[in-house]
């Protein structure tokens, strides 16, 4: 963080710092939305919440033009080669976010249809779990998107449903969370 | 008279049951002459019926866990209702496990042409004459049917992804 609160003023970061903190205040996502999370989403990106206060304001609607994949409500079997195909379509770098608890873990469906998790299909960086996640939820997950981009990580492994690998420990069954989400005071 | 009572006047030895609650009236009837009733009830003028409402389907294996056994397995529901003179009716048409097939409406009604679909899709009833009859939700590639009371409900078959 040396390179925005230099006190001399100079530029003393490291060169993956700056583009660090130049990528994490200029996401352009590309909202994969399928179903009632893109609500929630609209709601969010919208003035009232603002994401554009984060850098994150100008959706892309081309896969090839964005960074952030913001996957958006429930996956099915049938949508799943939609999804890769967008995916692979993105340039690098490139981060995928999980939006609401279907895309996450597949929710409440346990059936025919729908995907268990899109982390079984591509890699996902952030999960941002909820039926549909409220803003502030939506808020502190791009953030956490934020520190992940300027850390410069990307994940790029898939969840196994075998053998139970890949998904971040509080996902896991039974678990506690360790770093409860802060509510973040409405301005209404 | 109301529609129930004209379908059984003119259908009395194809008719298998009746019953009305409220003027909620349903018919179940033979499988053959399907399209029978179903242009009698098109195309007399007292009865209207130009609006097919719903097209499904109910599989009745293990019904009511298994307590009450059925001596067909499917069951193709009409619902239909009349525009002009705002009534309804619900026709039945039970069907066996060895041949879930019976004949297709889409030539009086097109909106049964993706209702037909969909059955097909989900319960694997087979419409005899329908144009395009092939899956309509799920992927060509699926197999089975997925709404059948014996497909398990956990099973996956995924085109990308994890299999079990």
């Amino acid at each position: 963080m040396s390179f925005i609160s230099s006190p001399t003023g100079f530029f003393t970061g490291k060169l993956n710092e700056a583009l660090g903190w130049a990528r994490k205040f200029s996401i352009f996502q590309y909202p994969f939305v399928t179903a009632c999370c893109g609500m929630e989403y609209m709601s969010t990106a919208a003035s009232h919440y603002d994401i554009d206060r984060f850098g994150a304001g100008f959706p892309r609607f081309s896969p090839r033009q964005s960074d952030v994949l913001f996957v958006v409500g429930t996956i099915n079997h049938k949508m799943a080669p939609v999804l890769k195909k967008v995916y692979d379509q993105m340039c690098e770098p490139k981060w995928v976010v999980a939006f609401g608890v279907c895309t996450c873990t597949g929710g409440f469906y346990d059936n025919y249809a729908t995907v268990m998790g899109i982390d079984t299909i591509i890699p996902v960086d952030i999960y941002i779990p909820g039926c549909p996640p409220r803003p502030e939820n939506v808020i502190d997950g791009l953030i956490k998107l934020q520190e992940k981009i300027q850390k410069g990580e990307q994940n790029r492994t898939l969840y196994d449903p075998r053998t139970k690998i890949g998904r971040p420990a509080e996902m896991q069954e039974g678990c506690t969370i360790s770093h409860p989400i802060k509510n973040i005071e409405s301005s209404s | 008279m109301t529609p129930l009572e004209q379908v059984q006047q003119q259908f009395a030895k194809d008719i298998i049951e009746t019953h009305a609650f409220r003027g909620d009236e349903t018919a179940v009837i033979r499988p053959g002459v399907l399209l029978n009733v179903a242009k009698f009830l098109k195309e007399t003028p007292e009865l209207g019926f130009n609006f097919l409402m719903d097209l499904t389907a109910v599989d009745y294996l293990f019904f009511a866990g298994g307590r009450i056994s059925k001596e067909y397995r499917f069951e193709v529901v009409y619902h239909l209702y009349s525009l002009k003179h705002n009534h309804r009716i619900r026709i039945k048409v039970p069907l066996t496990e060895e041949n879930p097939e019976v004949d297709s409406l889409d030539k009086l009604w097109a909106s049964a042409n993706w209702y037909e679909r969909e059955v097909w899709d989900m319960y694997g009833v087979k419409f005899k004459g329908h144009p395009n009859l092939k899956r309509i939700l799920m992927y060509e590639e699926f197999k089975g049917h997925a709404l059948r009371k014996d497909y398990p409900f956990n099973k996956r078959q995924p085109l990308i992804g994890p299999q079990n």
